[in-house]
């Protein structure tokens, strides 16, 4: 059986083939409820990455011709992004279970030799209680680090640190997919 | 409990084949490696669905070799191959991304200040999708080694950057394509991170006379493998 490609970091320049208006997935006229979610991702040292290539997709609502579930934003010079998108419902999980309103969310960035990914849930869902995931991460910090929080209305916002911070700042929780 | 309705997830990365998040030699790595372990994801929708790219959205930029009607510096290529995953199944209809620096070895980007000129005829972003039998093409101009700054008098071999997606999220691939008989290749700690050699040699095209064009450019062919559907779930 040949073997998966390997992969090899999106490097420094990756922005050209950076399209700013890819991180509005709402843009060819999606219908939904609009948030937004911010954050920043941050490095070992407690610094902004500011070149890294965050990408986000959603399960749900299902991808269609006004809704492409998936969007790419770049950091800022202080390690910022910006997504606009729909609000996600619940998905199904493996067995019989429901998986709790979340966001797929890749981290790629010079240094990494692979995409970083994570999740966002959302604060203050009851359903969180109940997600498999969730449920699997004892440390609450840690698990913690998986749930934006409202920033405003329709706002949210999750900071993603690659790395434990020189003050011992909880790293964020990645995923082996 | 697993349930008969459960999607196929994908099957792990055979071992050595993919390179780590720390890497002593690569510089960049060290303050942006997780310390802590993976947490082991089961695959469920959100990782064995994936964005669809309609080119009606995602226009192609096929040729990246001629810019406004007037032709780029350096050394014309044509590049092909074909997209399979690991049950030699091909991927129709996916979109690659290509990008890369100029034949000087500069990149159109702000962020790179090598001392080499910029082409006004080059930008480097191609947009190019898969047939209906998983093949790609692309016309470019071969880039130029250039040098960074990971240790004293460092320099990364001639490369392509390609962006795969295939067809669900997990399968996600960001890599980069090579040429064959680089020198620089067994001095560059990015292609020497990954640990198995055979899996690091696969990311060097071949040289392919069947798509090299009389009297107008080399033709080389990149073959890319994404992981394939596992009959059983992942280990926990």
């Amino acid at each position: 059986m040949p073997a998966a490609t390997s992969g090899q970091t999106i490097g420094p320049f990756w922005h050209l083939i950076e399209h700013p208006e890819w991180a509005d997935l709402t843009r060819f006229g999606a219908a939904g409820e609009r948030v937004t979610l911010t954050g920043s991702v941050i490095d070992g040292d407690g610094n902004p990455v500011t070149d890294a290539a965050v990408e986000l997709w959603q399960a749900d609502p299902p991808a269609d011709d006004r809704f492409p579930a998936f969007g790419r934003c770049r950091t800022d010079e202080r390690g910022e992004f910006h997504f606009t998108t729909l609000k996600p419902g619940p998905v199904p999980g493996r067995g019989n279970a429901q998986q709790a309103p979340h966001f797929a969310i890749t981290v790629h960035a010079r240094g990494l030799l692979k995409g970083l990914v994570t999740r966002a849930y959302f604060a203050d869902d009851a359903r969180n209680e109940t997600d498999s995931l969730l449920s699997s991460i004892e440390d609450p910090k840690r698990r913690g680090t998986l749930i934006a929080q409202p920033d405003g209305s329709k706002r949210w916002r999750i900071d993603i640190r690659l790395q434990r911070g020189p003050q011992g700042e909880t790293e964020t929780v990645f995923l082996g997919v | 409990m697993e349930s008969a309705r459960d999607p196929a997830p994908f099957r792990p990365y055979q071992p050595g084949t993919q390179p780590p998040y720390d890497a002593a030699a690569y510089g960049s790595t060290h303050k942006r490696h997780p310390l802590e372990n993976l947490i082991r994801l089961p695959h469920a929708i959100t990782e064995t669905t994936g964005p669809q790219f309609s080119p009606a959205h995602f226009p192609p930029i096929r040729d990246l070799s001629v810019l406004n009607g007037k032709a780029a510096l350096g050394e014309r290529i044509i590049v092909h191959g074909r997209i399979t995953d690991e049950d030699s199944r091909p991927v129709p209809h996916t979109i690659v991304e290509i990008w890369q620096a100029n034949a000087s070895g500069r990149y159109q980007h702000p962020g790179d200040q090598h001392d080499a000129p910029l082409d006004p005829n080059f930008r480097g972003e191609g947009r190019v999708f898969t047939d209906d039998d998983g093949w790609y093409r692309f016309t470019s101009i071969k880039p130029g080694a250039y040098p960074w700054r990971n240790h004293h008098n460092a320099w990364r071999p001639n490369h392509i950057h390609f962006s795969f997606f295939g067809s669900g999220f997990a399968q996600r691939l960001i890599t980069q394509m090579y040429f064959p008989g680089d020198p620089l290749l067994e001095l560059d700690p990015i292609f020497l991170s990954i640990p198995d050699e055979a899996a690091r040699n696969r990311l060097i095209c071949k040289l392919d006379m069947s798509v090299t064009e009389p009297e107008w450019a080399l033709g080389y062919r990149f073959d890319i493998v994404l992981r394939g559907r596992g009959a059983t779930p992942m280990e926990g």
